[in-house]
């Protein structure tokens, strides 16, 4: 099952020139600054815009070819607007029933996404007294209701402050370990980006630069997100073991272990953490007389100058990419080079999401 | 204080205008949808014929009408080969003349309505997949209520005052074409003042109830329970 897309296409300045290949499952973000073609591939996969001379197809469905052009509502596919554009004179509920009633008759998942968005609360108001977080929630329930093949998200969390911003993120978590729904979200924020995407397409002016998973993108030094202040390396890992006399957690990864705070986790669970580049330190002894409980073995794979005081490291921990920010006065003082067997310290582990 | 003609003037008054608004709005709302979503290049000269009447004497377009409603007109000619009547100094004439008359006013209520709505709503409701016919009824049609409602309010009152068009090509025919308006011209002319006050004071009132009523929910329309 995938989600096929070649678009090119030319519009006064803006010329888009892509062919697009990914897996029909997870959350794939589309990764750009603002003109790079992010909500205009949207549209063209939607159907909203029609390019002549495109090619989409869903799971072997063909949407668009030189012979066929589904119309938008014949394609199983929720869409979330920037706005969102809920319709100002049906309730919650109905405006959630708007898509179930009209879908195919087949199973759709209306309580489902009420529940996963917590907004059940808010069956019976009106659009115009619901807050701007409120608004995006039920218009992403609305997508959802009717059980897409496809959830387009276009800037979920733009026009949000940041409490909201980051409550969103954590219901769009949610979604992401309980729904089979694959989801193509467009964003311009790498933080957003970092949080919920496991595969990355980055695009620049119309074409694709760079895709692959998360992980893999976030640490290549030559792409921007390993630049950016919250740059952070994405880890998979299983809890191998509840340490119940300090409350803590013990999780393993390719990487080697890492002891977190226990959250309520089950031996056997797994969970999505991350690393943050500026919460690695690097060591060339094992400390012994640290408060840092996470120490990994690693190696250097490449390192490059952030600005004058910065340099960013790759390692390669067991098998696994990890990023560091460290002051390129210490990366002299310890005068590191790249192939260096050296101990990368985490100072802390952030939970991304449980499954 | 109404003698039975007078009646009959008010009650065929009232039929007409809301005969003619509801043929006003089966024509005007397609109308209204084709003039905010066309990109036709010529779409200007369309809404210029369609605000002609706000300009043009009633006289003028009672005198075309005339021509084209007659038995020798157009109108008139194809009338005829149906067997029917001749259109000029008929009801079914003074409705067609007040559909033109008023069709700005409805149209352009309208027409602002579904410009403010936007392609957005439409777009979305395509997405929840709803086909074309769907949307409209589902989404533009409740989301253009206030110009829907404020259209025909003006289209209503409007036909109430018509005068010059009925003068040109109803005259007046009792139960017809004998319309308030006319009957008070007349009355007028015979110096039956106190007749004449009666009914323009039932016309004044209700154009003034009409026109407050419109203003009321051009103001304070508020969508779902307030």
């Amino acid at each position: 099952m995938s989600i096929e897309a070649r678009l090119s296409l030319g519009r006064g300045d803006f010329q888009m020139d892509l062919d697009l290949d990914i897996p029909a499952s997870g959350i794939t973000s589309i990764h750009g600054p603002s003109g790079s073609g992010k909500t205009t591939l949207l549209r063209a996969i939607a159907g909203l815009d029609r390019h002549p001379g495109s090619f989409i197809s869903v799971n072997e469905i063909t949407w668009q070819d030189d012979q066929t052009f589904v119309p938008v509502h014949q394609r199983s596919l929720g869409y979330v607007f920037q706005e969102s554009s809920l319709f100002p004179h049906l309730d919650v509920r109905r405006n959630i029933e708007y898509g179930v009633r009209r879908g195919k008759k087949g199973p759709h998942m209306l309580e489902k996404a009420m529940e996963l968005l917590g907004i059940e609360s808010l069956r019976d108001r009106y659009p115009s007294s619901l807050s701007g977080g409120e608004r995006r929630r039920v218009a992403i329930a609305r997508a959802l209701a009717p059980k897409p093949s496809l959830l387009l998200l276009d800037e979920p969390c733009s026009g949000l402050d940041a409490t909201h911003r980051s409550e969103l993120l954590g219901y769009l978590e949610s979604l992401h370990s309980e729904l089979s729904v694959p989801v193509l979200h467009v964003s311009h924020s790498a933080a957003e980006v970092l949080r919920l995407a496991d595969r990355l397409i980055l695009l620049q002016s119309g074409r694709i630069t760079a895709s692959g998973t998360l992980t893999d993108l976030q640490t290549r030094l030559d792409l921007g997100l390993s630049r950016e202040e919250g740059a952070a390396t994405m880890v998979e890992a299983r809890v191998r073991e509840i340490d119940q006399r300090y409350g803590l957690a013990v999780l393993e990864h390719s990487g080697g272990i890492l002891t977190v705070i226990n959250d309520a986790f089950e031996p056997g669970q797994r969970l999505r953490v991350s690393i943050a580049a500026r919460d690695v330190s690097i060591s060339l002894t094992e400390p012994e007389d640290s408060s840092i409980l996470n120490t990994l073995r690693a190696s250097i794979d490449a390192m490059t100058d952030l600005d004058s005081a910065l340099v960013l490291l790759k390692l390669d921990a067991g098998g696994s990419p990890l990023l560091a920010r460290i002051t390129r006065k210490s990366a002299q003082r310890l005068s590191l080079a790249v192939g260096m067997n050296v101990f990368a310290q985490v100072k802390s582990v952030a939970l991304l999401q449980q499954s | 204080m109404f003698s039975s003609a007078e009646l009959t003037a008010l009650a065929l008054t009232l039929k007409l205008a809301l005969v003619s608004t509801i043929v006003l709005l089966v024509v005007g709302i397609p109308l209204a949808w084709w003039l905010a979503r066309t990109r036709w290049r010529f779409r200007f000269l369309l809404d210029a014929i369609i605000a002609l009447p706000l300009v043009l004497p009633p006289t003028v377009l009672g005198f075309y009408l005339l021509l084209a409603l007659g038995p020798s007109g157009p109108l008139g000619r194809f009338m005829d080969a149906l067997g029917g009547h001749s259109l000029a100094f008929s009801f079914s004439g003074l409705v067609i003349g007040s559909v033109i008359y008023s069709l700005p006013f409805v149209v352009q209520p309208i027409q602002q309505s579904f410009i403010a709505t936007g392609r957005r709503p439409m777009e979305v409701a395509a997405s929840l997949g709803a086909a074309p016919l769907d949307r409209f009824f589902s989404i533009a049609l409740p989301l253009a209520r206030p110009g829907i409602l404020t259209g025909a309010a003006l289209g209503f009152a409007h036909t109430l005052g018509e005068f010059g068009v009925v003068l040109m090509i109803g005259g007046s025919i009792p139960g017809e074409t004998r319309v308030v308006s006319i009957a008070i011209y007349e009355q007028v002319e015979s110096l039956q003042y106190t007749q004449a006050h009666w009914l323009s004071g039932a016309l004044l009132l209700l154009s003034l109830v009409l026109l407050a009523l419109v203003y009321r929910t051009s103001h304070h329309f508020r969508i779902g329970p307030s």
